[in-house]
């Protein structure tokens, strides 16, 4: 039995590691019939991978339930690929498979973590991913959605102020809404996706000063409404978004430092003024001085990857539900536990392989707005992945954020499957029109 | 289906058309340098990632909040721990309904620094747990027994433990509440850390009610040689002479007559048994370990001075040992203490306490021409075939005073043996160096020290004894040190 689960463990890291070399030789390859074979490899390890998985964990569980999820996500993969691909030839093969690669290992790990989160987590994305077909159309017909900038802005942050006055709290910060009492949602995930629309909207007419200073007002006033949710990823999320959009836009170098030294000083300020701040810098400086209490989820986290190791301890064979909110914003702990370092560094790759399609896309279009939007989802993305991993891995202080695709939390991967369907979208319409 | 186009889009395509590429909003350099930052980012997370795998999380995961040690017990038999002349410390055995057990065939002797499992991990078996749980065996075999499904041996540690000095160290003691830790001079090996009263990890669960409540006020559970703080008596006149030398270069002239006692604003400081040594200098009054004189010398001493000299030794702050100890503590401080603490301070009674770790520390520091070596216990970590996986080096700690110091403070140390308090080992074919001591204590018997070292010219150990509430450290710790030495140049 133990044997079984040690070889698939190994199978599993040179599947991923297959794929994450082949996503990166697809990224440079221009030739079409060359591209196709390579995608064809991606969906072989994609589908081995997703196989494996499913097979350790049902022969240490050997419950029929995970046969019937497992067979609901192939037949969700098969759809999404023969879809997509006849619908949109012109999108971006790679970026639709790491998508569905990333899901993937999060179908697994929430599979192993929690079985109900990942039956939530598996319906919720399939819808998304059904009604994701409508977004490269929509943004394609709807071109004149460009003109509405100050009215994203407004709706974003009039979502925001609701949710700070009738939000519910979770985990310390105000960012839920209940609908109809049925369920929950998270409205900054799709602030985000407002934001960015906003910012490129106003900024792609151009970048006067009158105009930069309007919408950094507005775009302050949006990040100061998520700091009093107490979401600190999310705010500074909006953020670096917001700065790294002005300088694409205005090229000007001085607004990424001014804009970054801004961000320090209020950095700094946020610190000394308010407590939830002190703690997460603390439990960062020394996890294991305040194990009892504010270092307690950092250490578990250390544990996990630390034991873990290289190869990592192999499904249901490690301690991941140590961790508090293992399934969301720890995921990648327990990815790097079970799965091992080794996998953990291949999925990062996998990551920044997103972002580099996500960005590519906007120097491959011609138009300013999608130019600008598309640069703003890779920044957001990236980013995000970049605080949810350092965050975990003690890199930087944590500030609970999820992983893009991965963690449990419905309104993140409705969120994060719009914003690719977007690019894709964008990306679809420069291909087809070249 | 065929890609639509509606007018805007059509418009956009023609203005865009007719821009040159460089009016690009965001033009593709800028794009590309965010390409690059946010690529740096990346980087240097997986570099810090990779970082904390090789470099930080052996020590993270040992911690004894880490519960995965118990998912690791599961498929590995815990290792054994040797001592460095390969007698076994610690084993797993299998009991008649094939139950693990942990056992320590040596009983009590070594339940302080080898440490137990049961009733909190401790010792050696808390610090090198995850080793401990960890099977390096050969792989294919390992494989197999995966298959079987055996257990894998884990590895065994091999400490620095001698384990017949031990045994003389640990027997000398008697039935007398005390400690001795012997050092390897050169190098900070912990051949021996033995205390008592002690228990037998063996039957910890079984007397665990009675250790614990600790009826007598014994604390058997106490490693005394390590976390034991005790004040240092006449032993502490090394530092004490030490800060004399330092704050007057001209040390060999020192003259002072002892008439047995001497007098401060209504304290008395007598020397033992009111016995006046008459004229002395610095040898003299080391060697006969004369209160007087080194009272006097106390009140000379500028506080500070004094502080940052006992604080370079590491007194007020943790050892740099890899064994789990006790800070001690030296309390004097400008504007806090008076002229009477300051004169109680410089003859080791005062409110200064030390461990007897810290004690055979500052022997060994003399011994070694001034370089203190960390103490350490754990020598490597082997696999069950023998092959060596980590081996642990010697490392300094830091050097404390010059070798022309350090040779002097040798010469009065072994002055104590040749014509002082230690006259008893005089005749001791090793060359012994060494410093007595008696801590008086208010309304009981005084606690014996010795600390020293041999042989005198090229020194191989040092050593540091306590006897708690039996007298004077040339009567009871003394002796003890004596078969130490004996047993060790045999």
């Amino acid at each position: 039995m133990y044997i079984v689960i040690e070889l698939t463990k190994y199978l599993m890291l040179i599947m991923i590691g297959a794929y994450t070399y082949h996503a990166f030789r697809a990224s440079g390859k221009r030739n079409k019939n060359a591209l196709e074979v390579t995608f064809r490899w991606m969906t072989l390890f994609l589908f081995l991978f997703h196989f494996t998985g499913y097979f350790t964990m049902y022969l240490q569980l050997q419950s029929d339930k995970l046969l019937l999820l497992y067979g609901g996500q192939v037949l969700l993969f098969v759809l999404v690929i023969g879809f997509y691909k006849i619908i949109y030839p012109g999108i971006s093969g790679l970026l639709l498979r790491n998508m569905l690669m990333l899901l993937s290992i999060g179908y697994i790990i929430l599979t192993r973590l929690s079985f109900d989160k990942a039956v939530r987590q598996f319906i919720i994305s399939g819808v998304a991913l059904g009604l994701g077909l409508l977004v490269p159309l929509i943004i394609r017909k709807l071109s004149y959605i460009r003109n509405y900038g100050w009215i994203y802005g407004i709706v974003g942050l009039v979502f925001l102020v609701l949710v700070l006055l009738i939000g519910t709290e979770n985990y310390g910060a105000t960012s839920w809404l209940t609908v109809f009492g049925l369920f929950t949602i998270q409205p900054t995930e799709f602030v985000k996706l407002l934001f960015v629309f906003c910012i490129a909207s106003l900024f792609a007419e151009g970048t006067d000063f009158k105009r930069v200073i309007a919408v950094t007002v507005m775009a302050g006033a949006i990040v100061l409404a998520v700091v009093f949710q107490k979401d600190l990823g999310g705010a500074l999320i909006f953020f670096v978004t917001y700065i790294f959009m002005l300088y694409g836009a205005s090229g000007k170098p001085l607004y990424l430092f001014t804009g970054l030294a801004g961000g320090s000083v209020a950095a700094w300020v946020a610190y000394r003024l308010f407590d939830h701040v002190k703690v997460r810098v603390m439990a960062w400086r020394n996890p294991f001085g305040y194990i009892d209490k504010e270092g307690y989820q950092i250490s578990q986290s250390l544990f996990a990857i630390g034991t873990g190791g290289w190869f990592g301890m192999g499904l249901y064979q490690g301690l991941p539900t140590t961790i508090p909110v293992v399934d969301s914003d720890f995921v990648f702990s327990a990815i790097a536990e079970e799965f091992g370092g080794l996998f953990a560094i291949c999925l990062i790759l996998l990551y920044v392989n997103c972002f580099l399609v996500l960005i590519n896309v906007s120097l491959k279009t011609s138009d300013n707005f999608y130019r600008l939007l598309s640069m703003g989802f890779a920044v957001m993305f990236g980013f995000q992945v970049f605080l949810s991993i350092g965050g975990v891995i003690k890199f930087i202080p944590s500030t609970g954020v999820t992983l893009p695709f991965i963690s449990s939390g419905g309104s993140s991967i409705v969120a994060m499957i719009i914003m690719f369907m977007i690019v894709q979208g964008i990306y679809n319409d420069a291909n087809v029109l070249n | 289906m065929k890609p639509m186009k509606n007018k805007a889009r059509e418009n956009n395509k023609e203005v865009i058309n007719h821009m040159p590429s460089e009016n690009k909003s965001p033009g593709s350099k800028t794009i590309l340098s965010i390409v690059y930052i946010f690529l740096g980012l990346f980087v240097l997370m997986m570099g810090y990632f990779t970082f904390f795998l090789l470099a930080k999380s052996d020590d993270v995961i040992n911690s004894t909040y880490n519960l995965r040690h118990d998912v690791l017990a599961k498929r590995v038999v815990r290792g054994n721990i040797m001592s460095a002349d390969g007698k076994v410390l610690a084993e797993t055995v299998t009991d008649d309904e094939e139950n693990e057990i942990r056992s320590y065939p040596y009983g009590d002797m070594y339940a302080h620094v080898v440490g137990r499992v049961m009733r909190g991990r401790t010792g050696i078996e808390e610090v090198e747990n995850i080793t401990l749980l960890t099977s390096n065996s050969n792989s294919t075999e390992a494989m197999y027994n995966d298959l079987v499904g055996v257990k894998n041996p884990g590895n065994n540690v091999v400490s620095t433990l001698n384990h017949k000095l031990s045994k003389v160290a640990y027997d000398a003691l008697g039935d007398n509440r005390g400690a001795v830790v012997v050092i390897e001079v050169k190098t900070g090996k912990i051949l021996t850390l033995v205390s008592k009263p002690s228990y037998d990890p063996n039957n910890i669960e079984k007397n665990w009610d009675k250790l614990s409540e600790d009826m007598n006020n014994e604390s058997p559970l106490l490693s005394r040689a390590s976390q034991g703080l005790y004040p240092p008596g006449s032993t502490f006149k090394v530092l004490t002479a030490l800060a004399y030398m330092r704050a007057n270069p001209d040390y060999i002239d020192y003259h002072y007559e002892c008439v047995g006692s001497t007098e401060y604003e209504g304290m008395t400081i007598s020397c033992s048994n009111k016995r006046a040594h008459g004229n002395v200098d610095l040898r003299e009054a080391f060697a006969k370990s004369c209160n007087t004189s080194f009272s006097t010398i106390g009140k000379s001493l500028a506080i500070d001075d004094f502080r940052s000299l006992s604080e370079s030794f590491f007194f007020n702050k943790p050892l740099p040992a890899r064994i789990s100890n006790n800070p001690s503590s030296f309390l004097l401080k400008v504007g806090e203490s008076g002229v009477k603490e300051i004169m109680q301070t410089a003859i080791g009674q005062g409110r200064t306490l030390i461990t007897p770790l810290h004690n055979a520390m500052i022997a060994a520091t003399v011994a070694n021409g001034g370089v203190m070596m960390k103490p350490y216990v754990i020598d490597s970590v082997e696999s069950v075939g023998g092959r060596v996986l980590k081996g642990y080096m010697p490392e300094e700690a830091a050097t404390l005073m010059t070798s022309k110091e350090a040779d002097y403070l040798k010469g009065l140390m072994r002055s104590v043996v040749t014509d002082g308090t230690a006259s008893r080992l005089k005749n001791l074919e090793i060359k012994v160096a060494g410093k007595t001591g008696t801590a008086e204590q208010e309304g009981k018997s005084p606690h014996g020290w010795f600390i020293g070292f041999a042989p005198t010219n090229d020194p191989k150990i040092a050593i540091s004894v306590i006897v708690e509430n039996k007298g004077s450290g040339s009567e009871y710790a003394l002796p003890i040190a004596e078969k130490v030495f004996k047993a060790y140049f045999d």
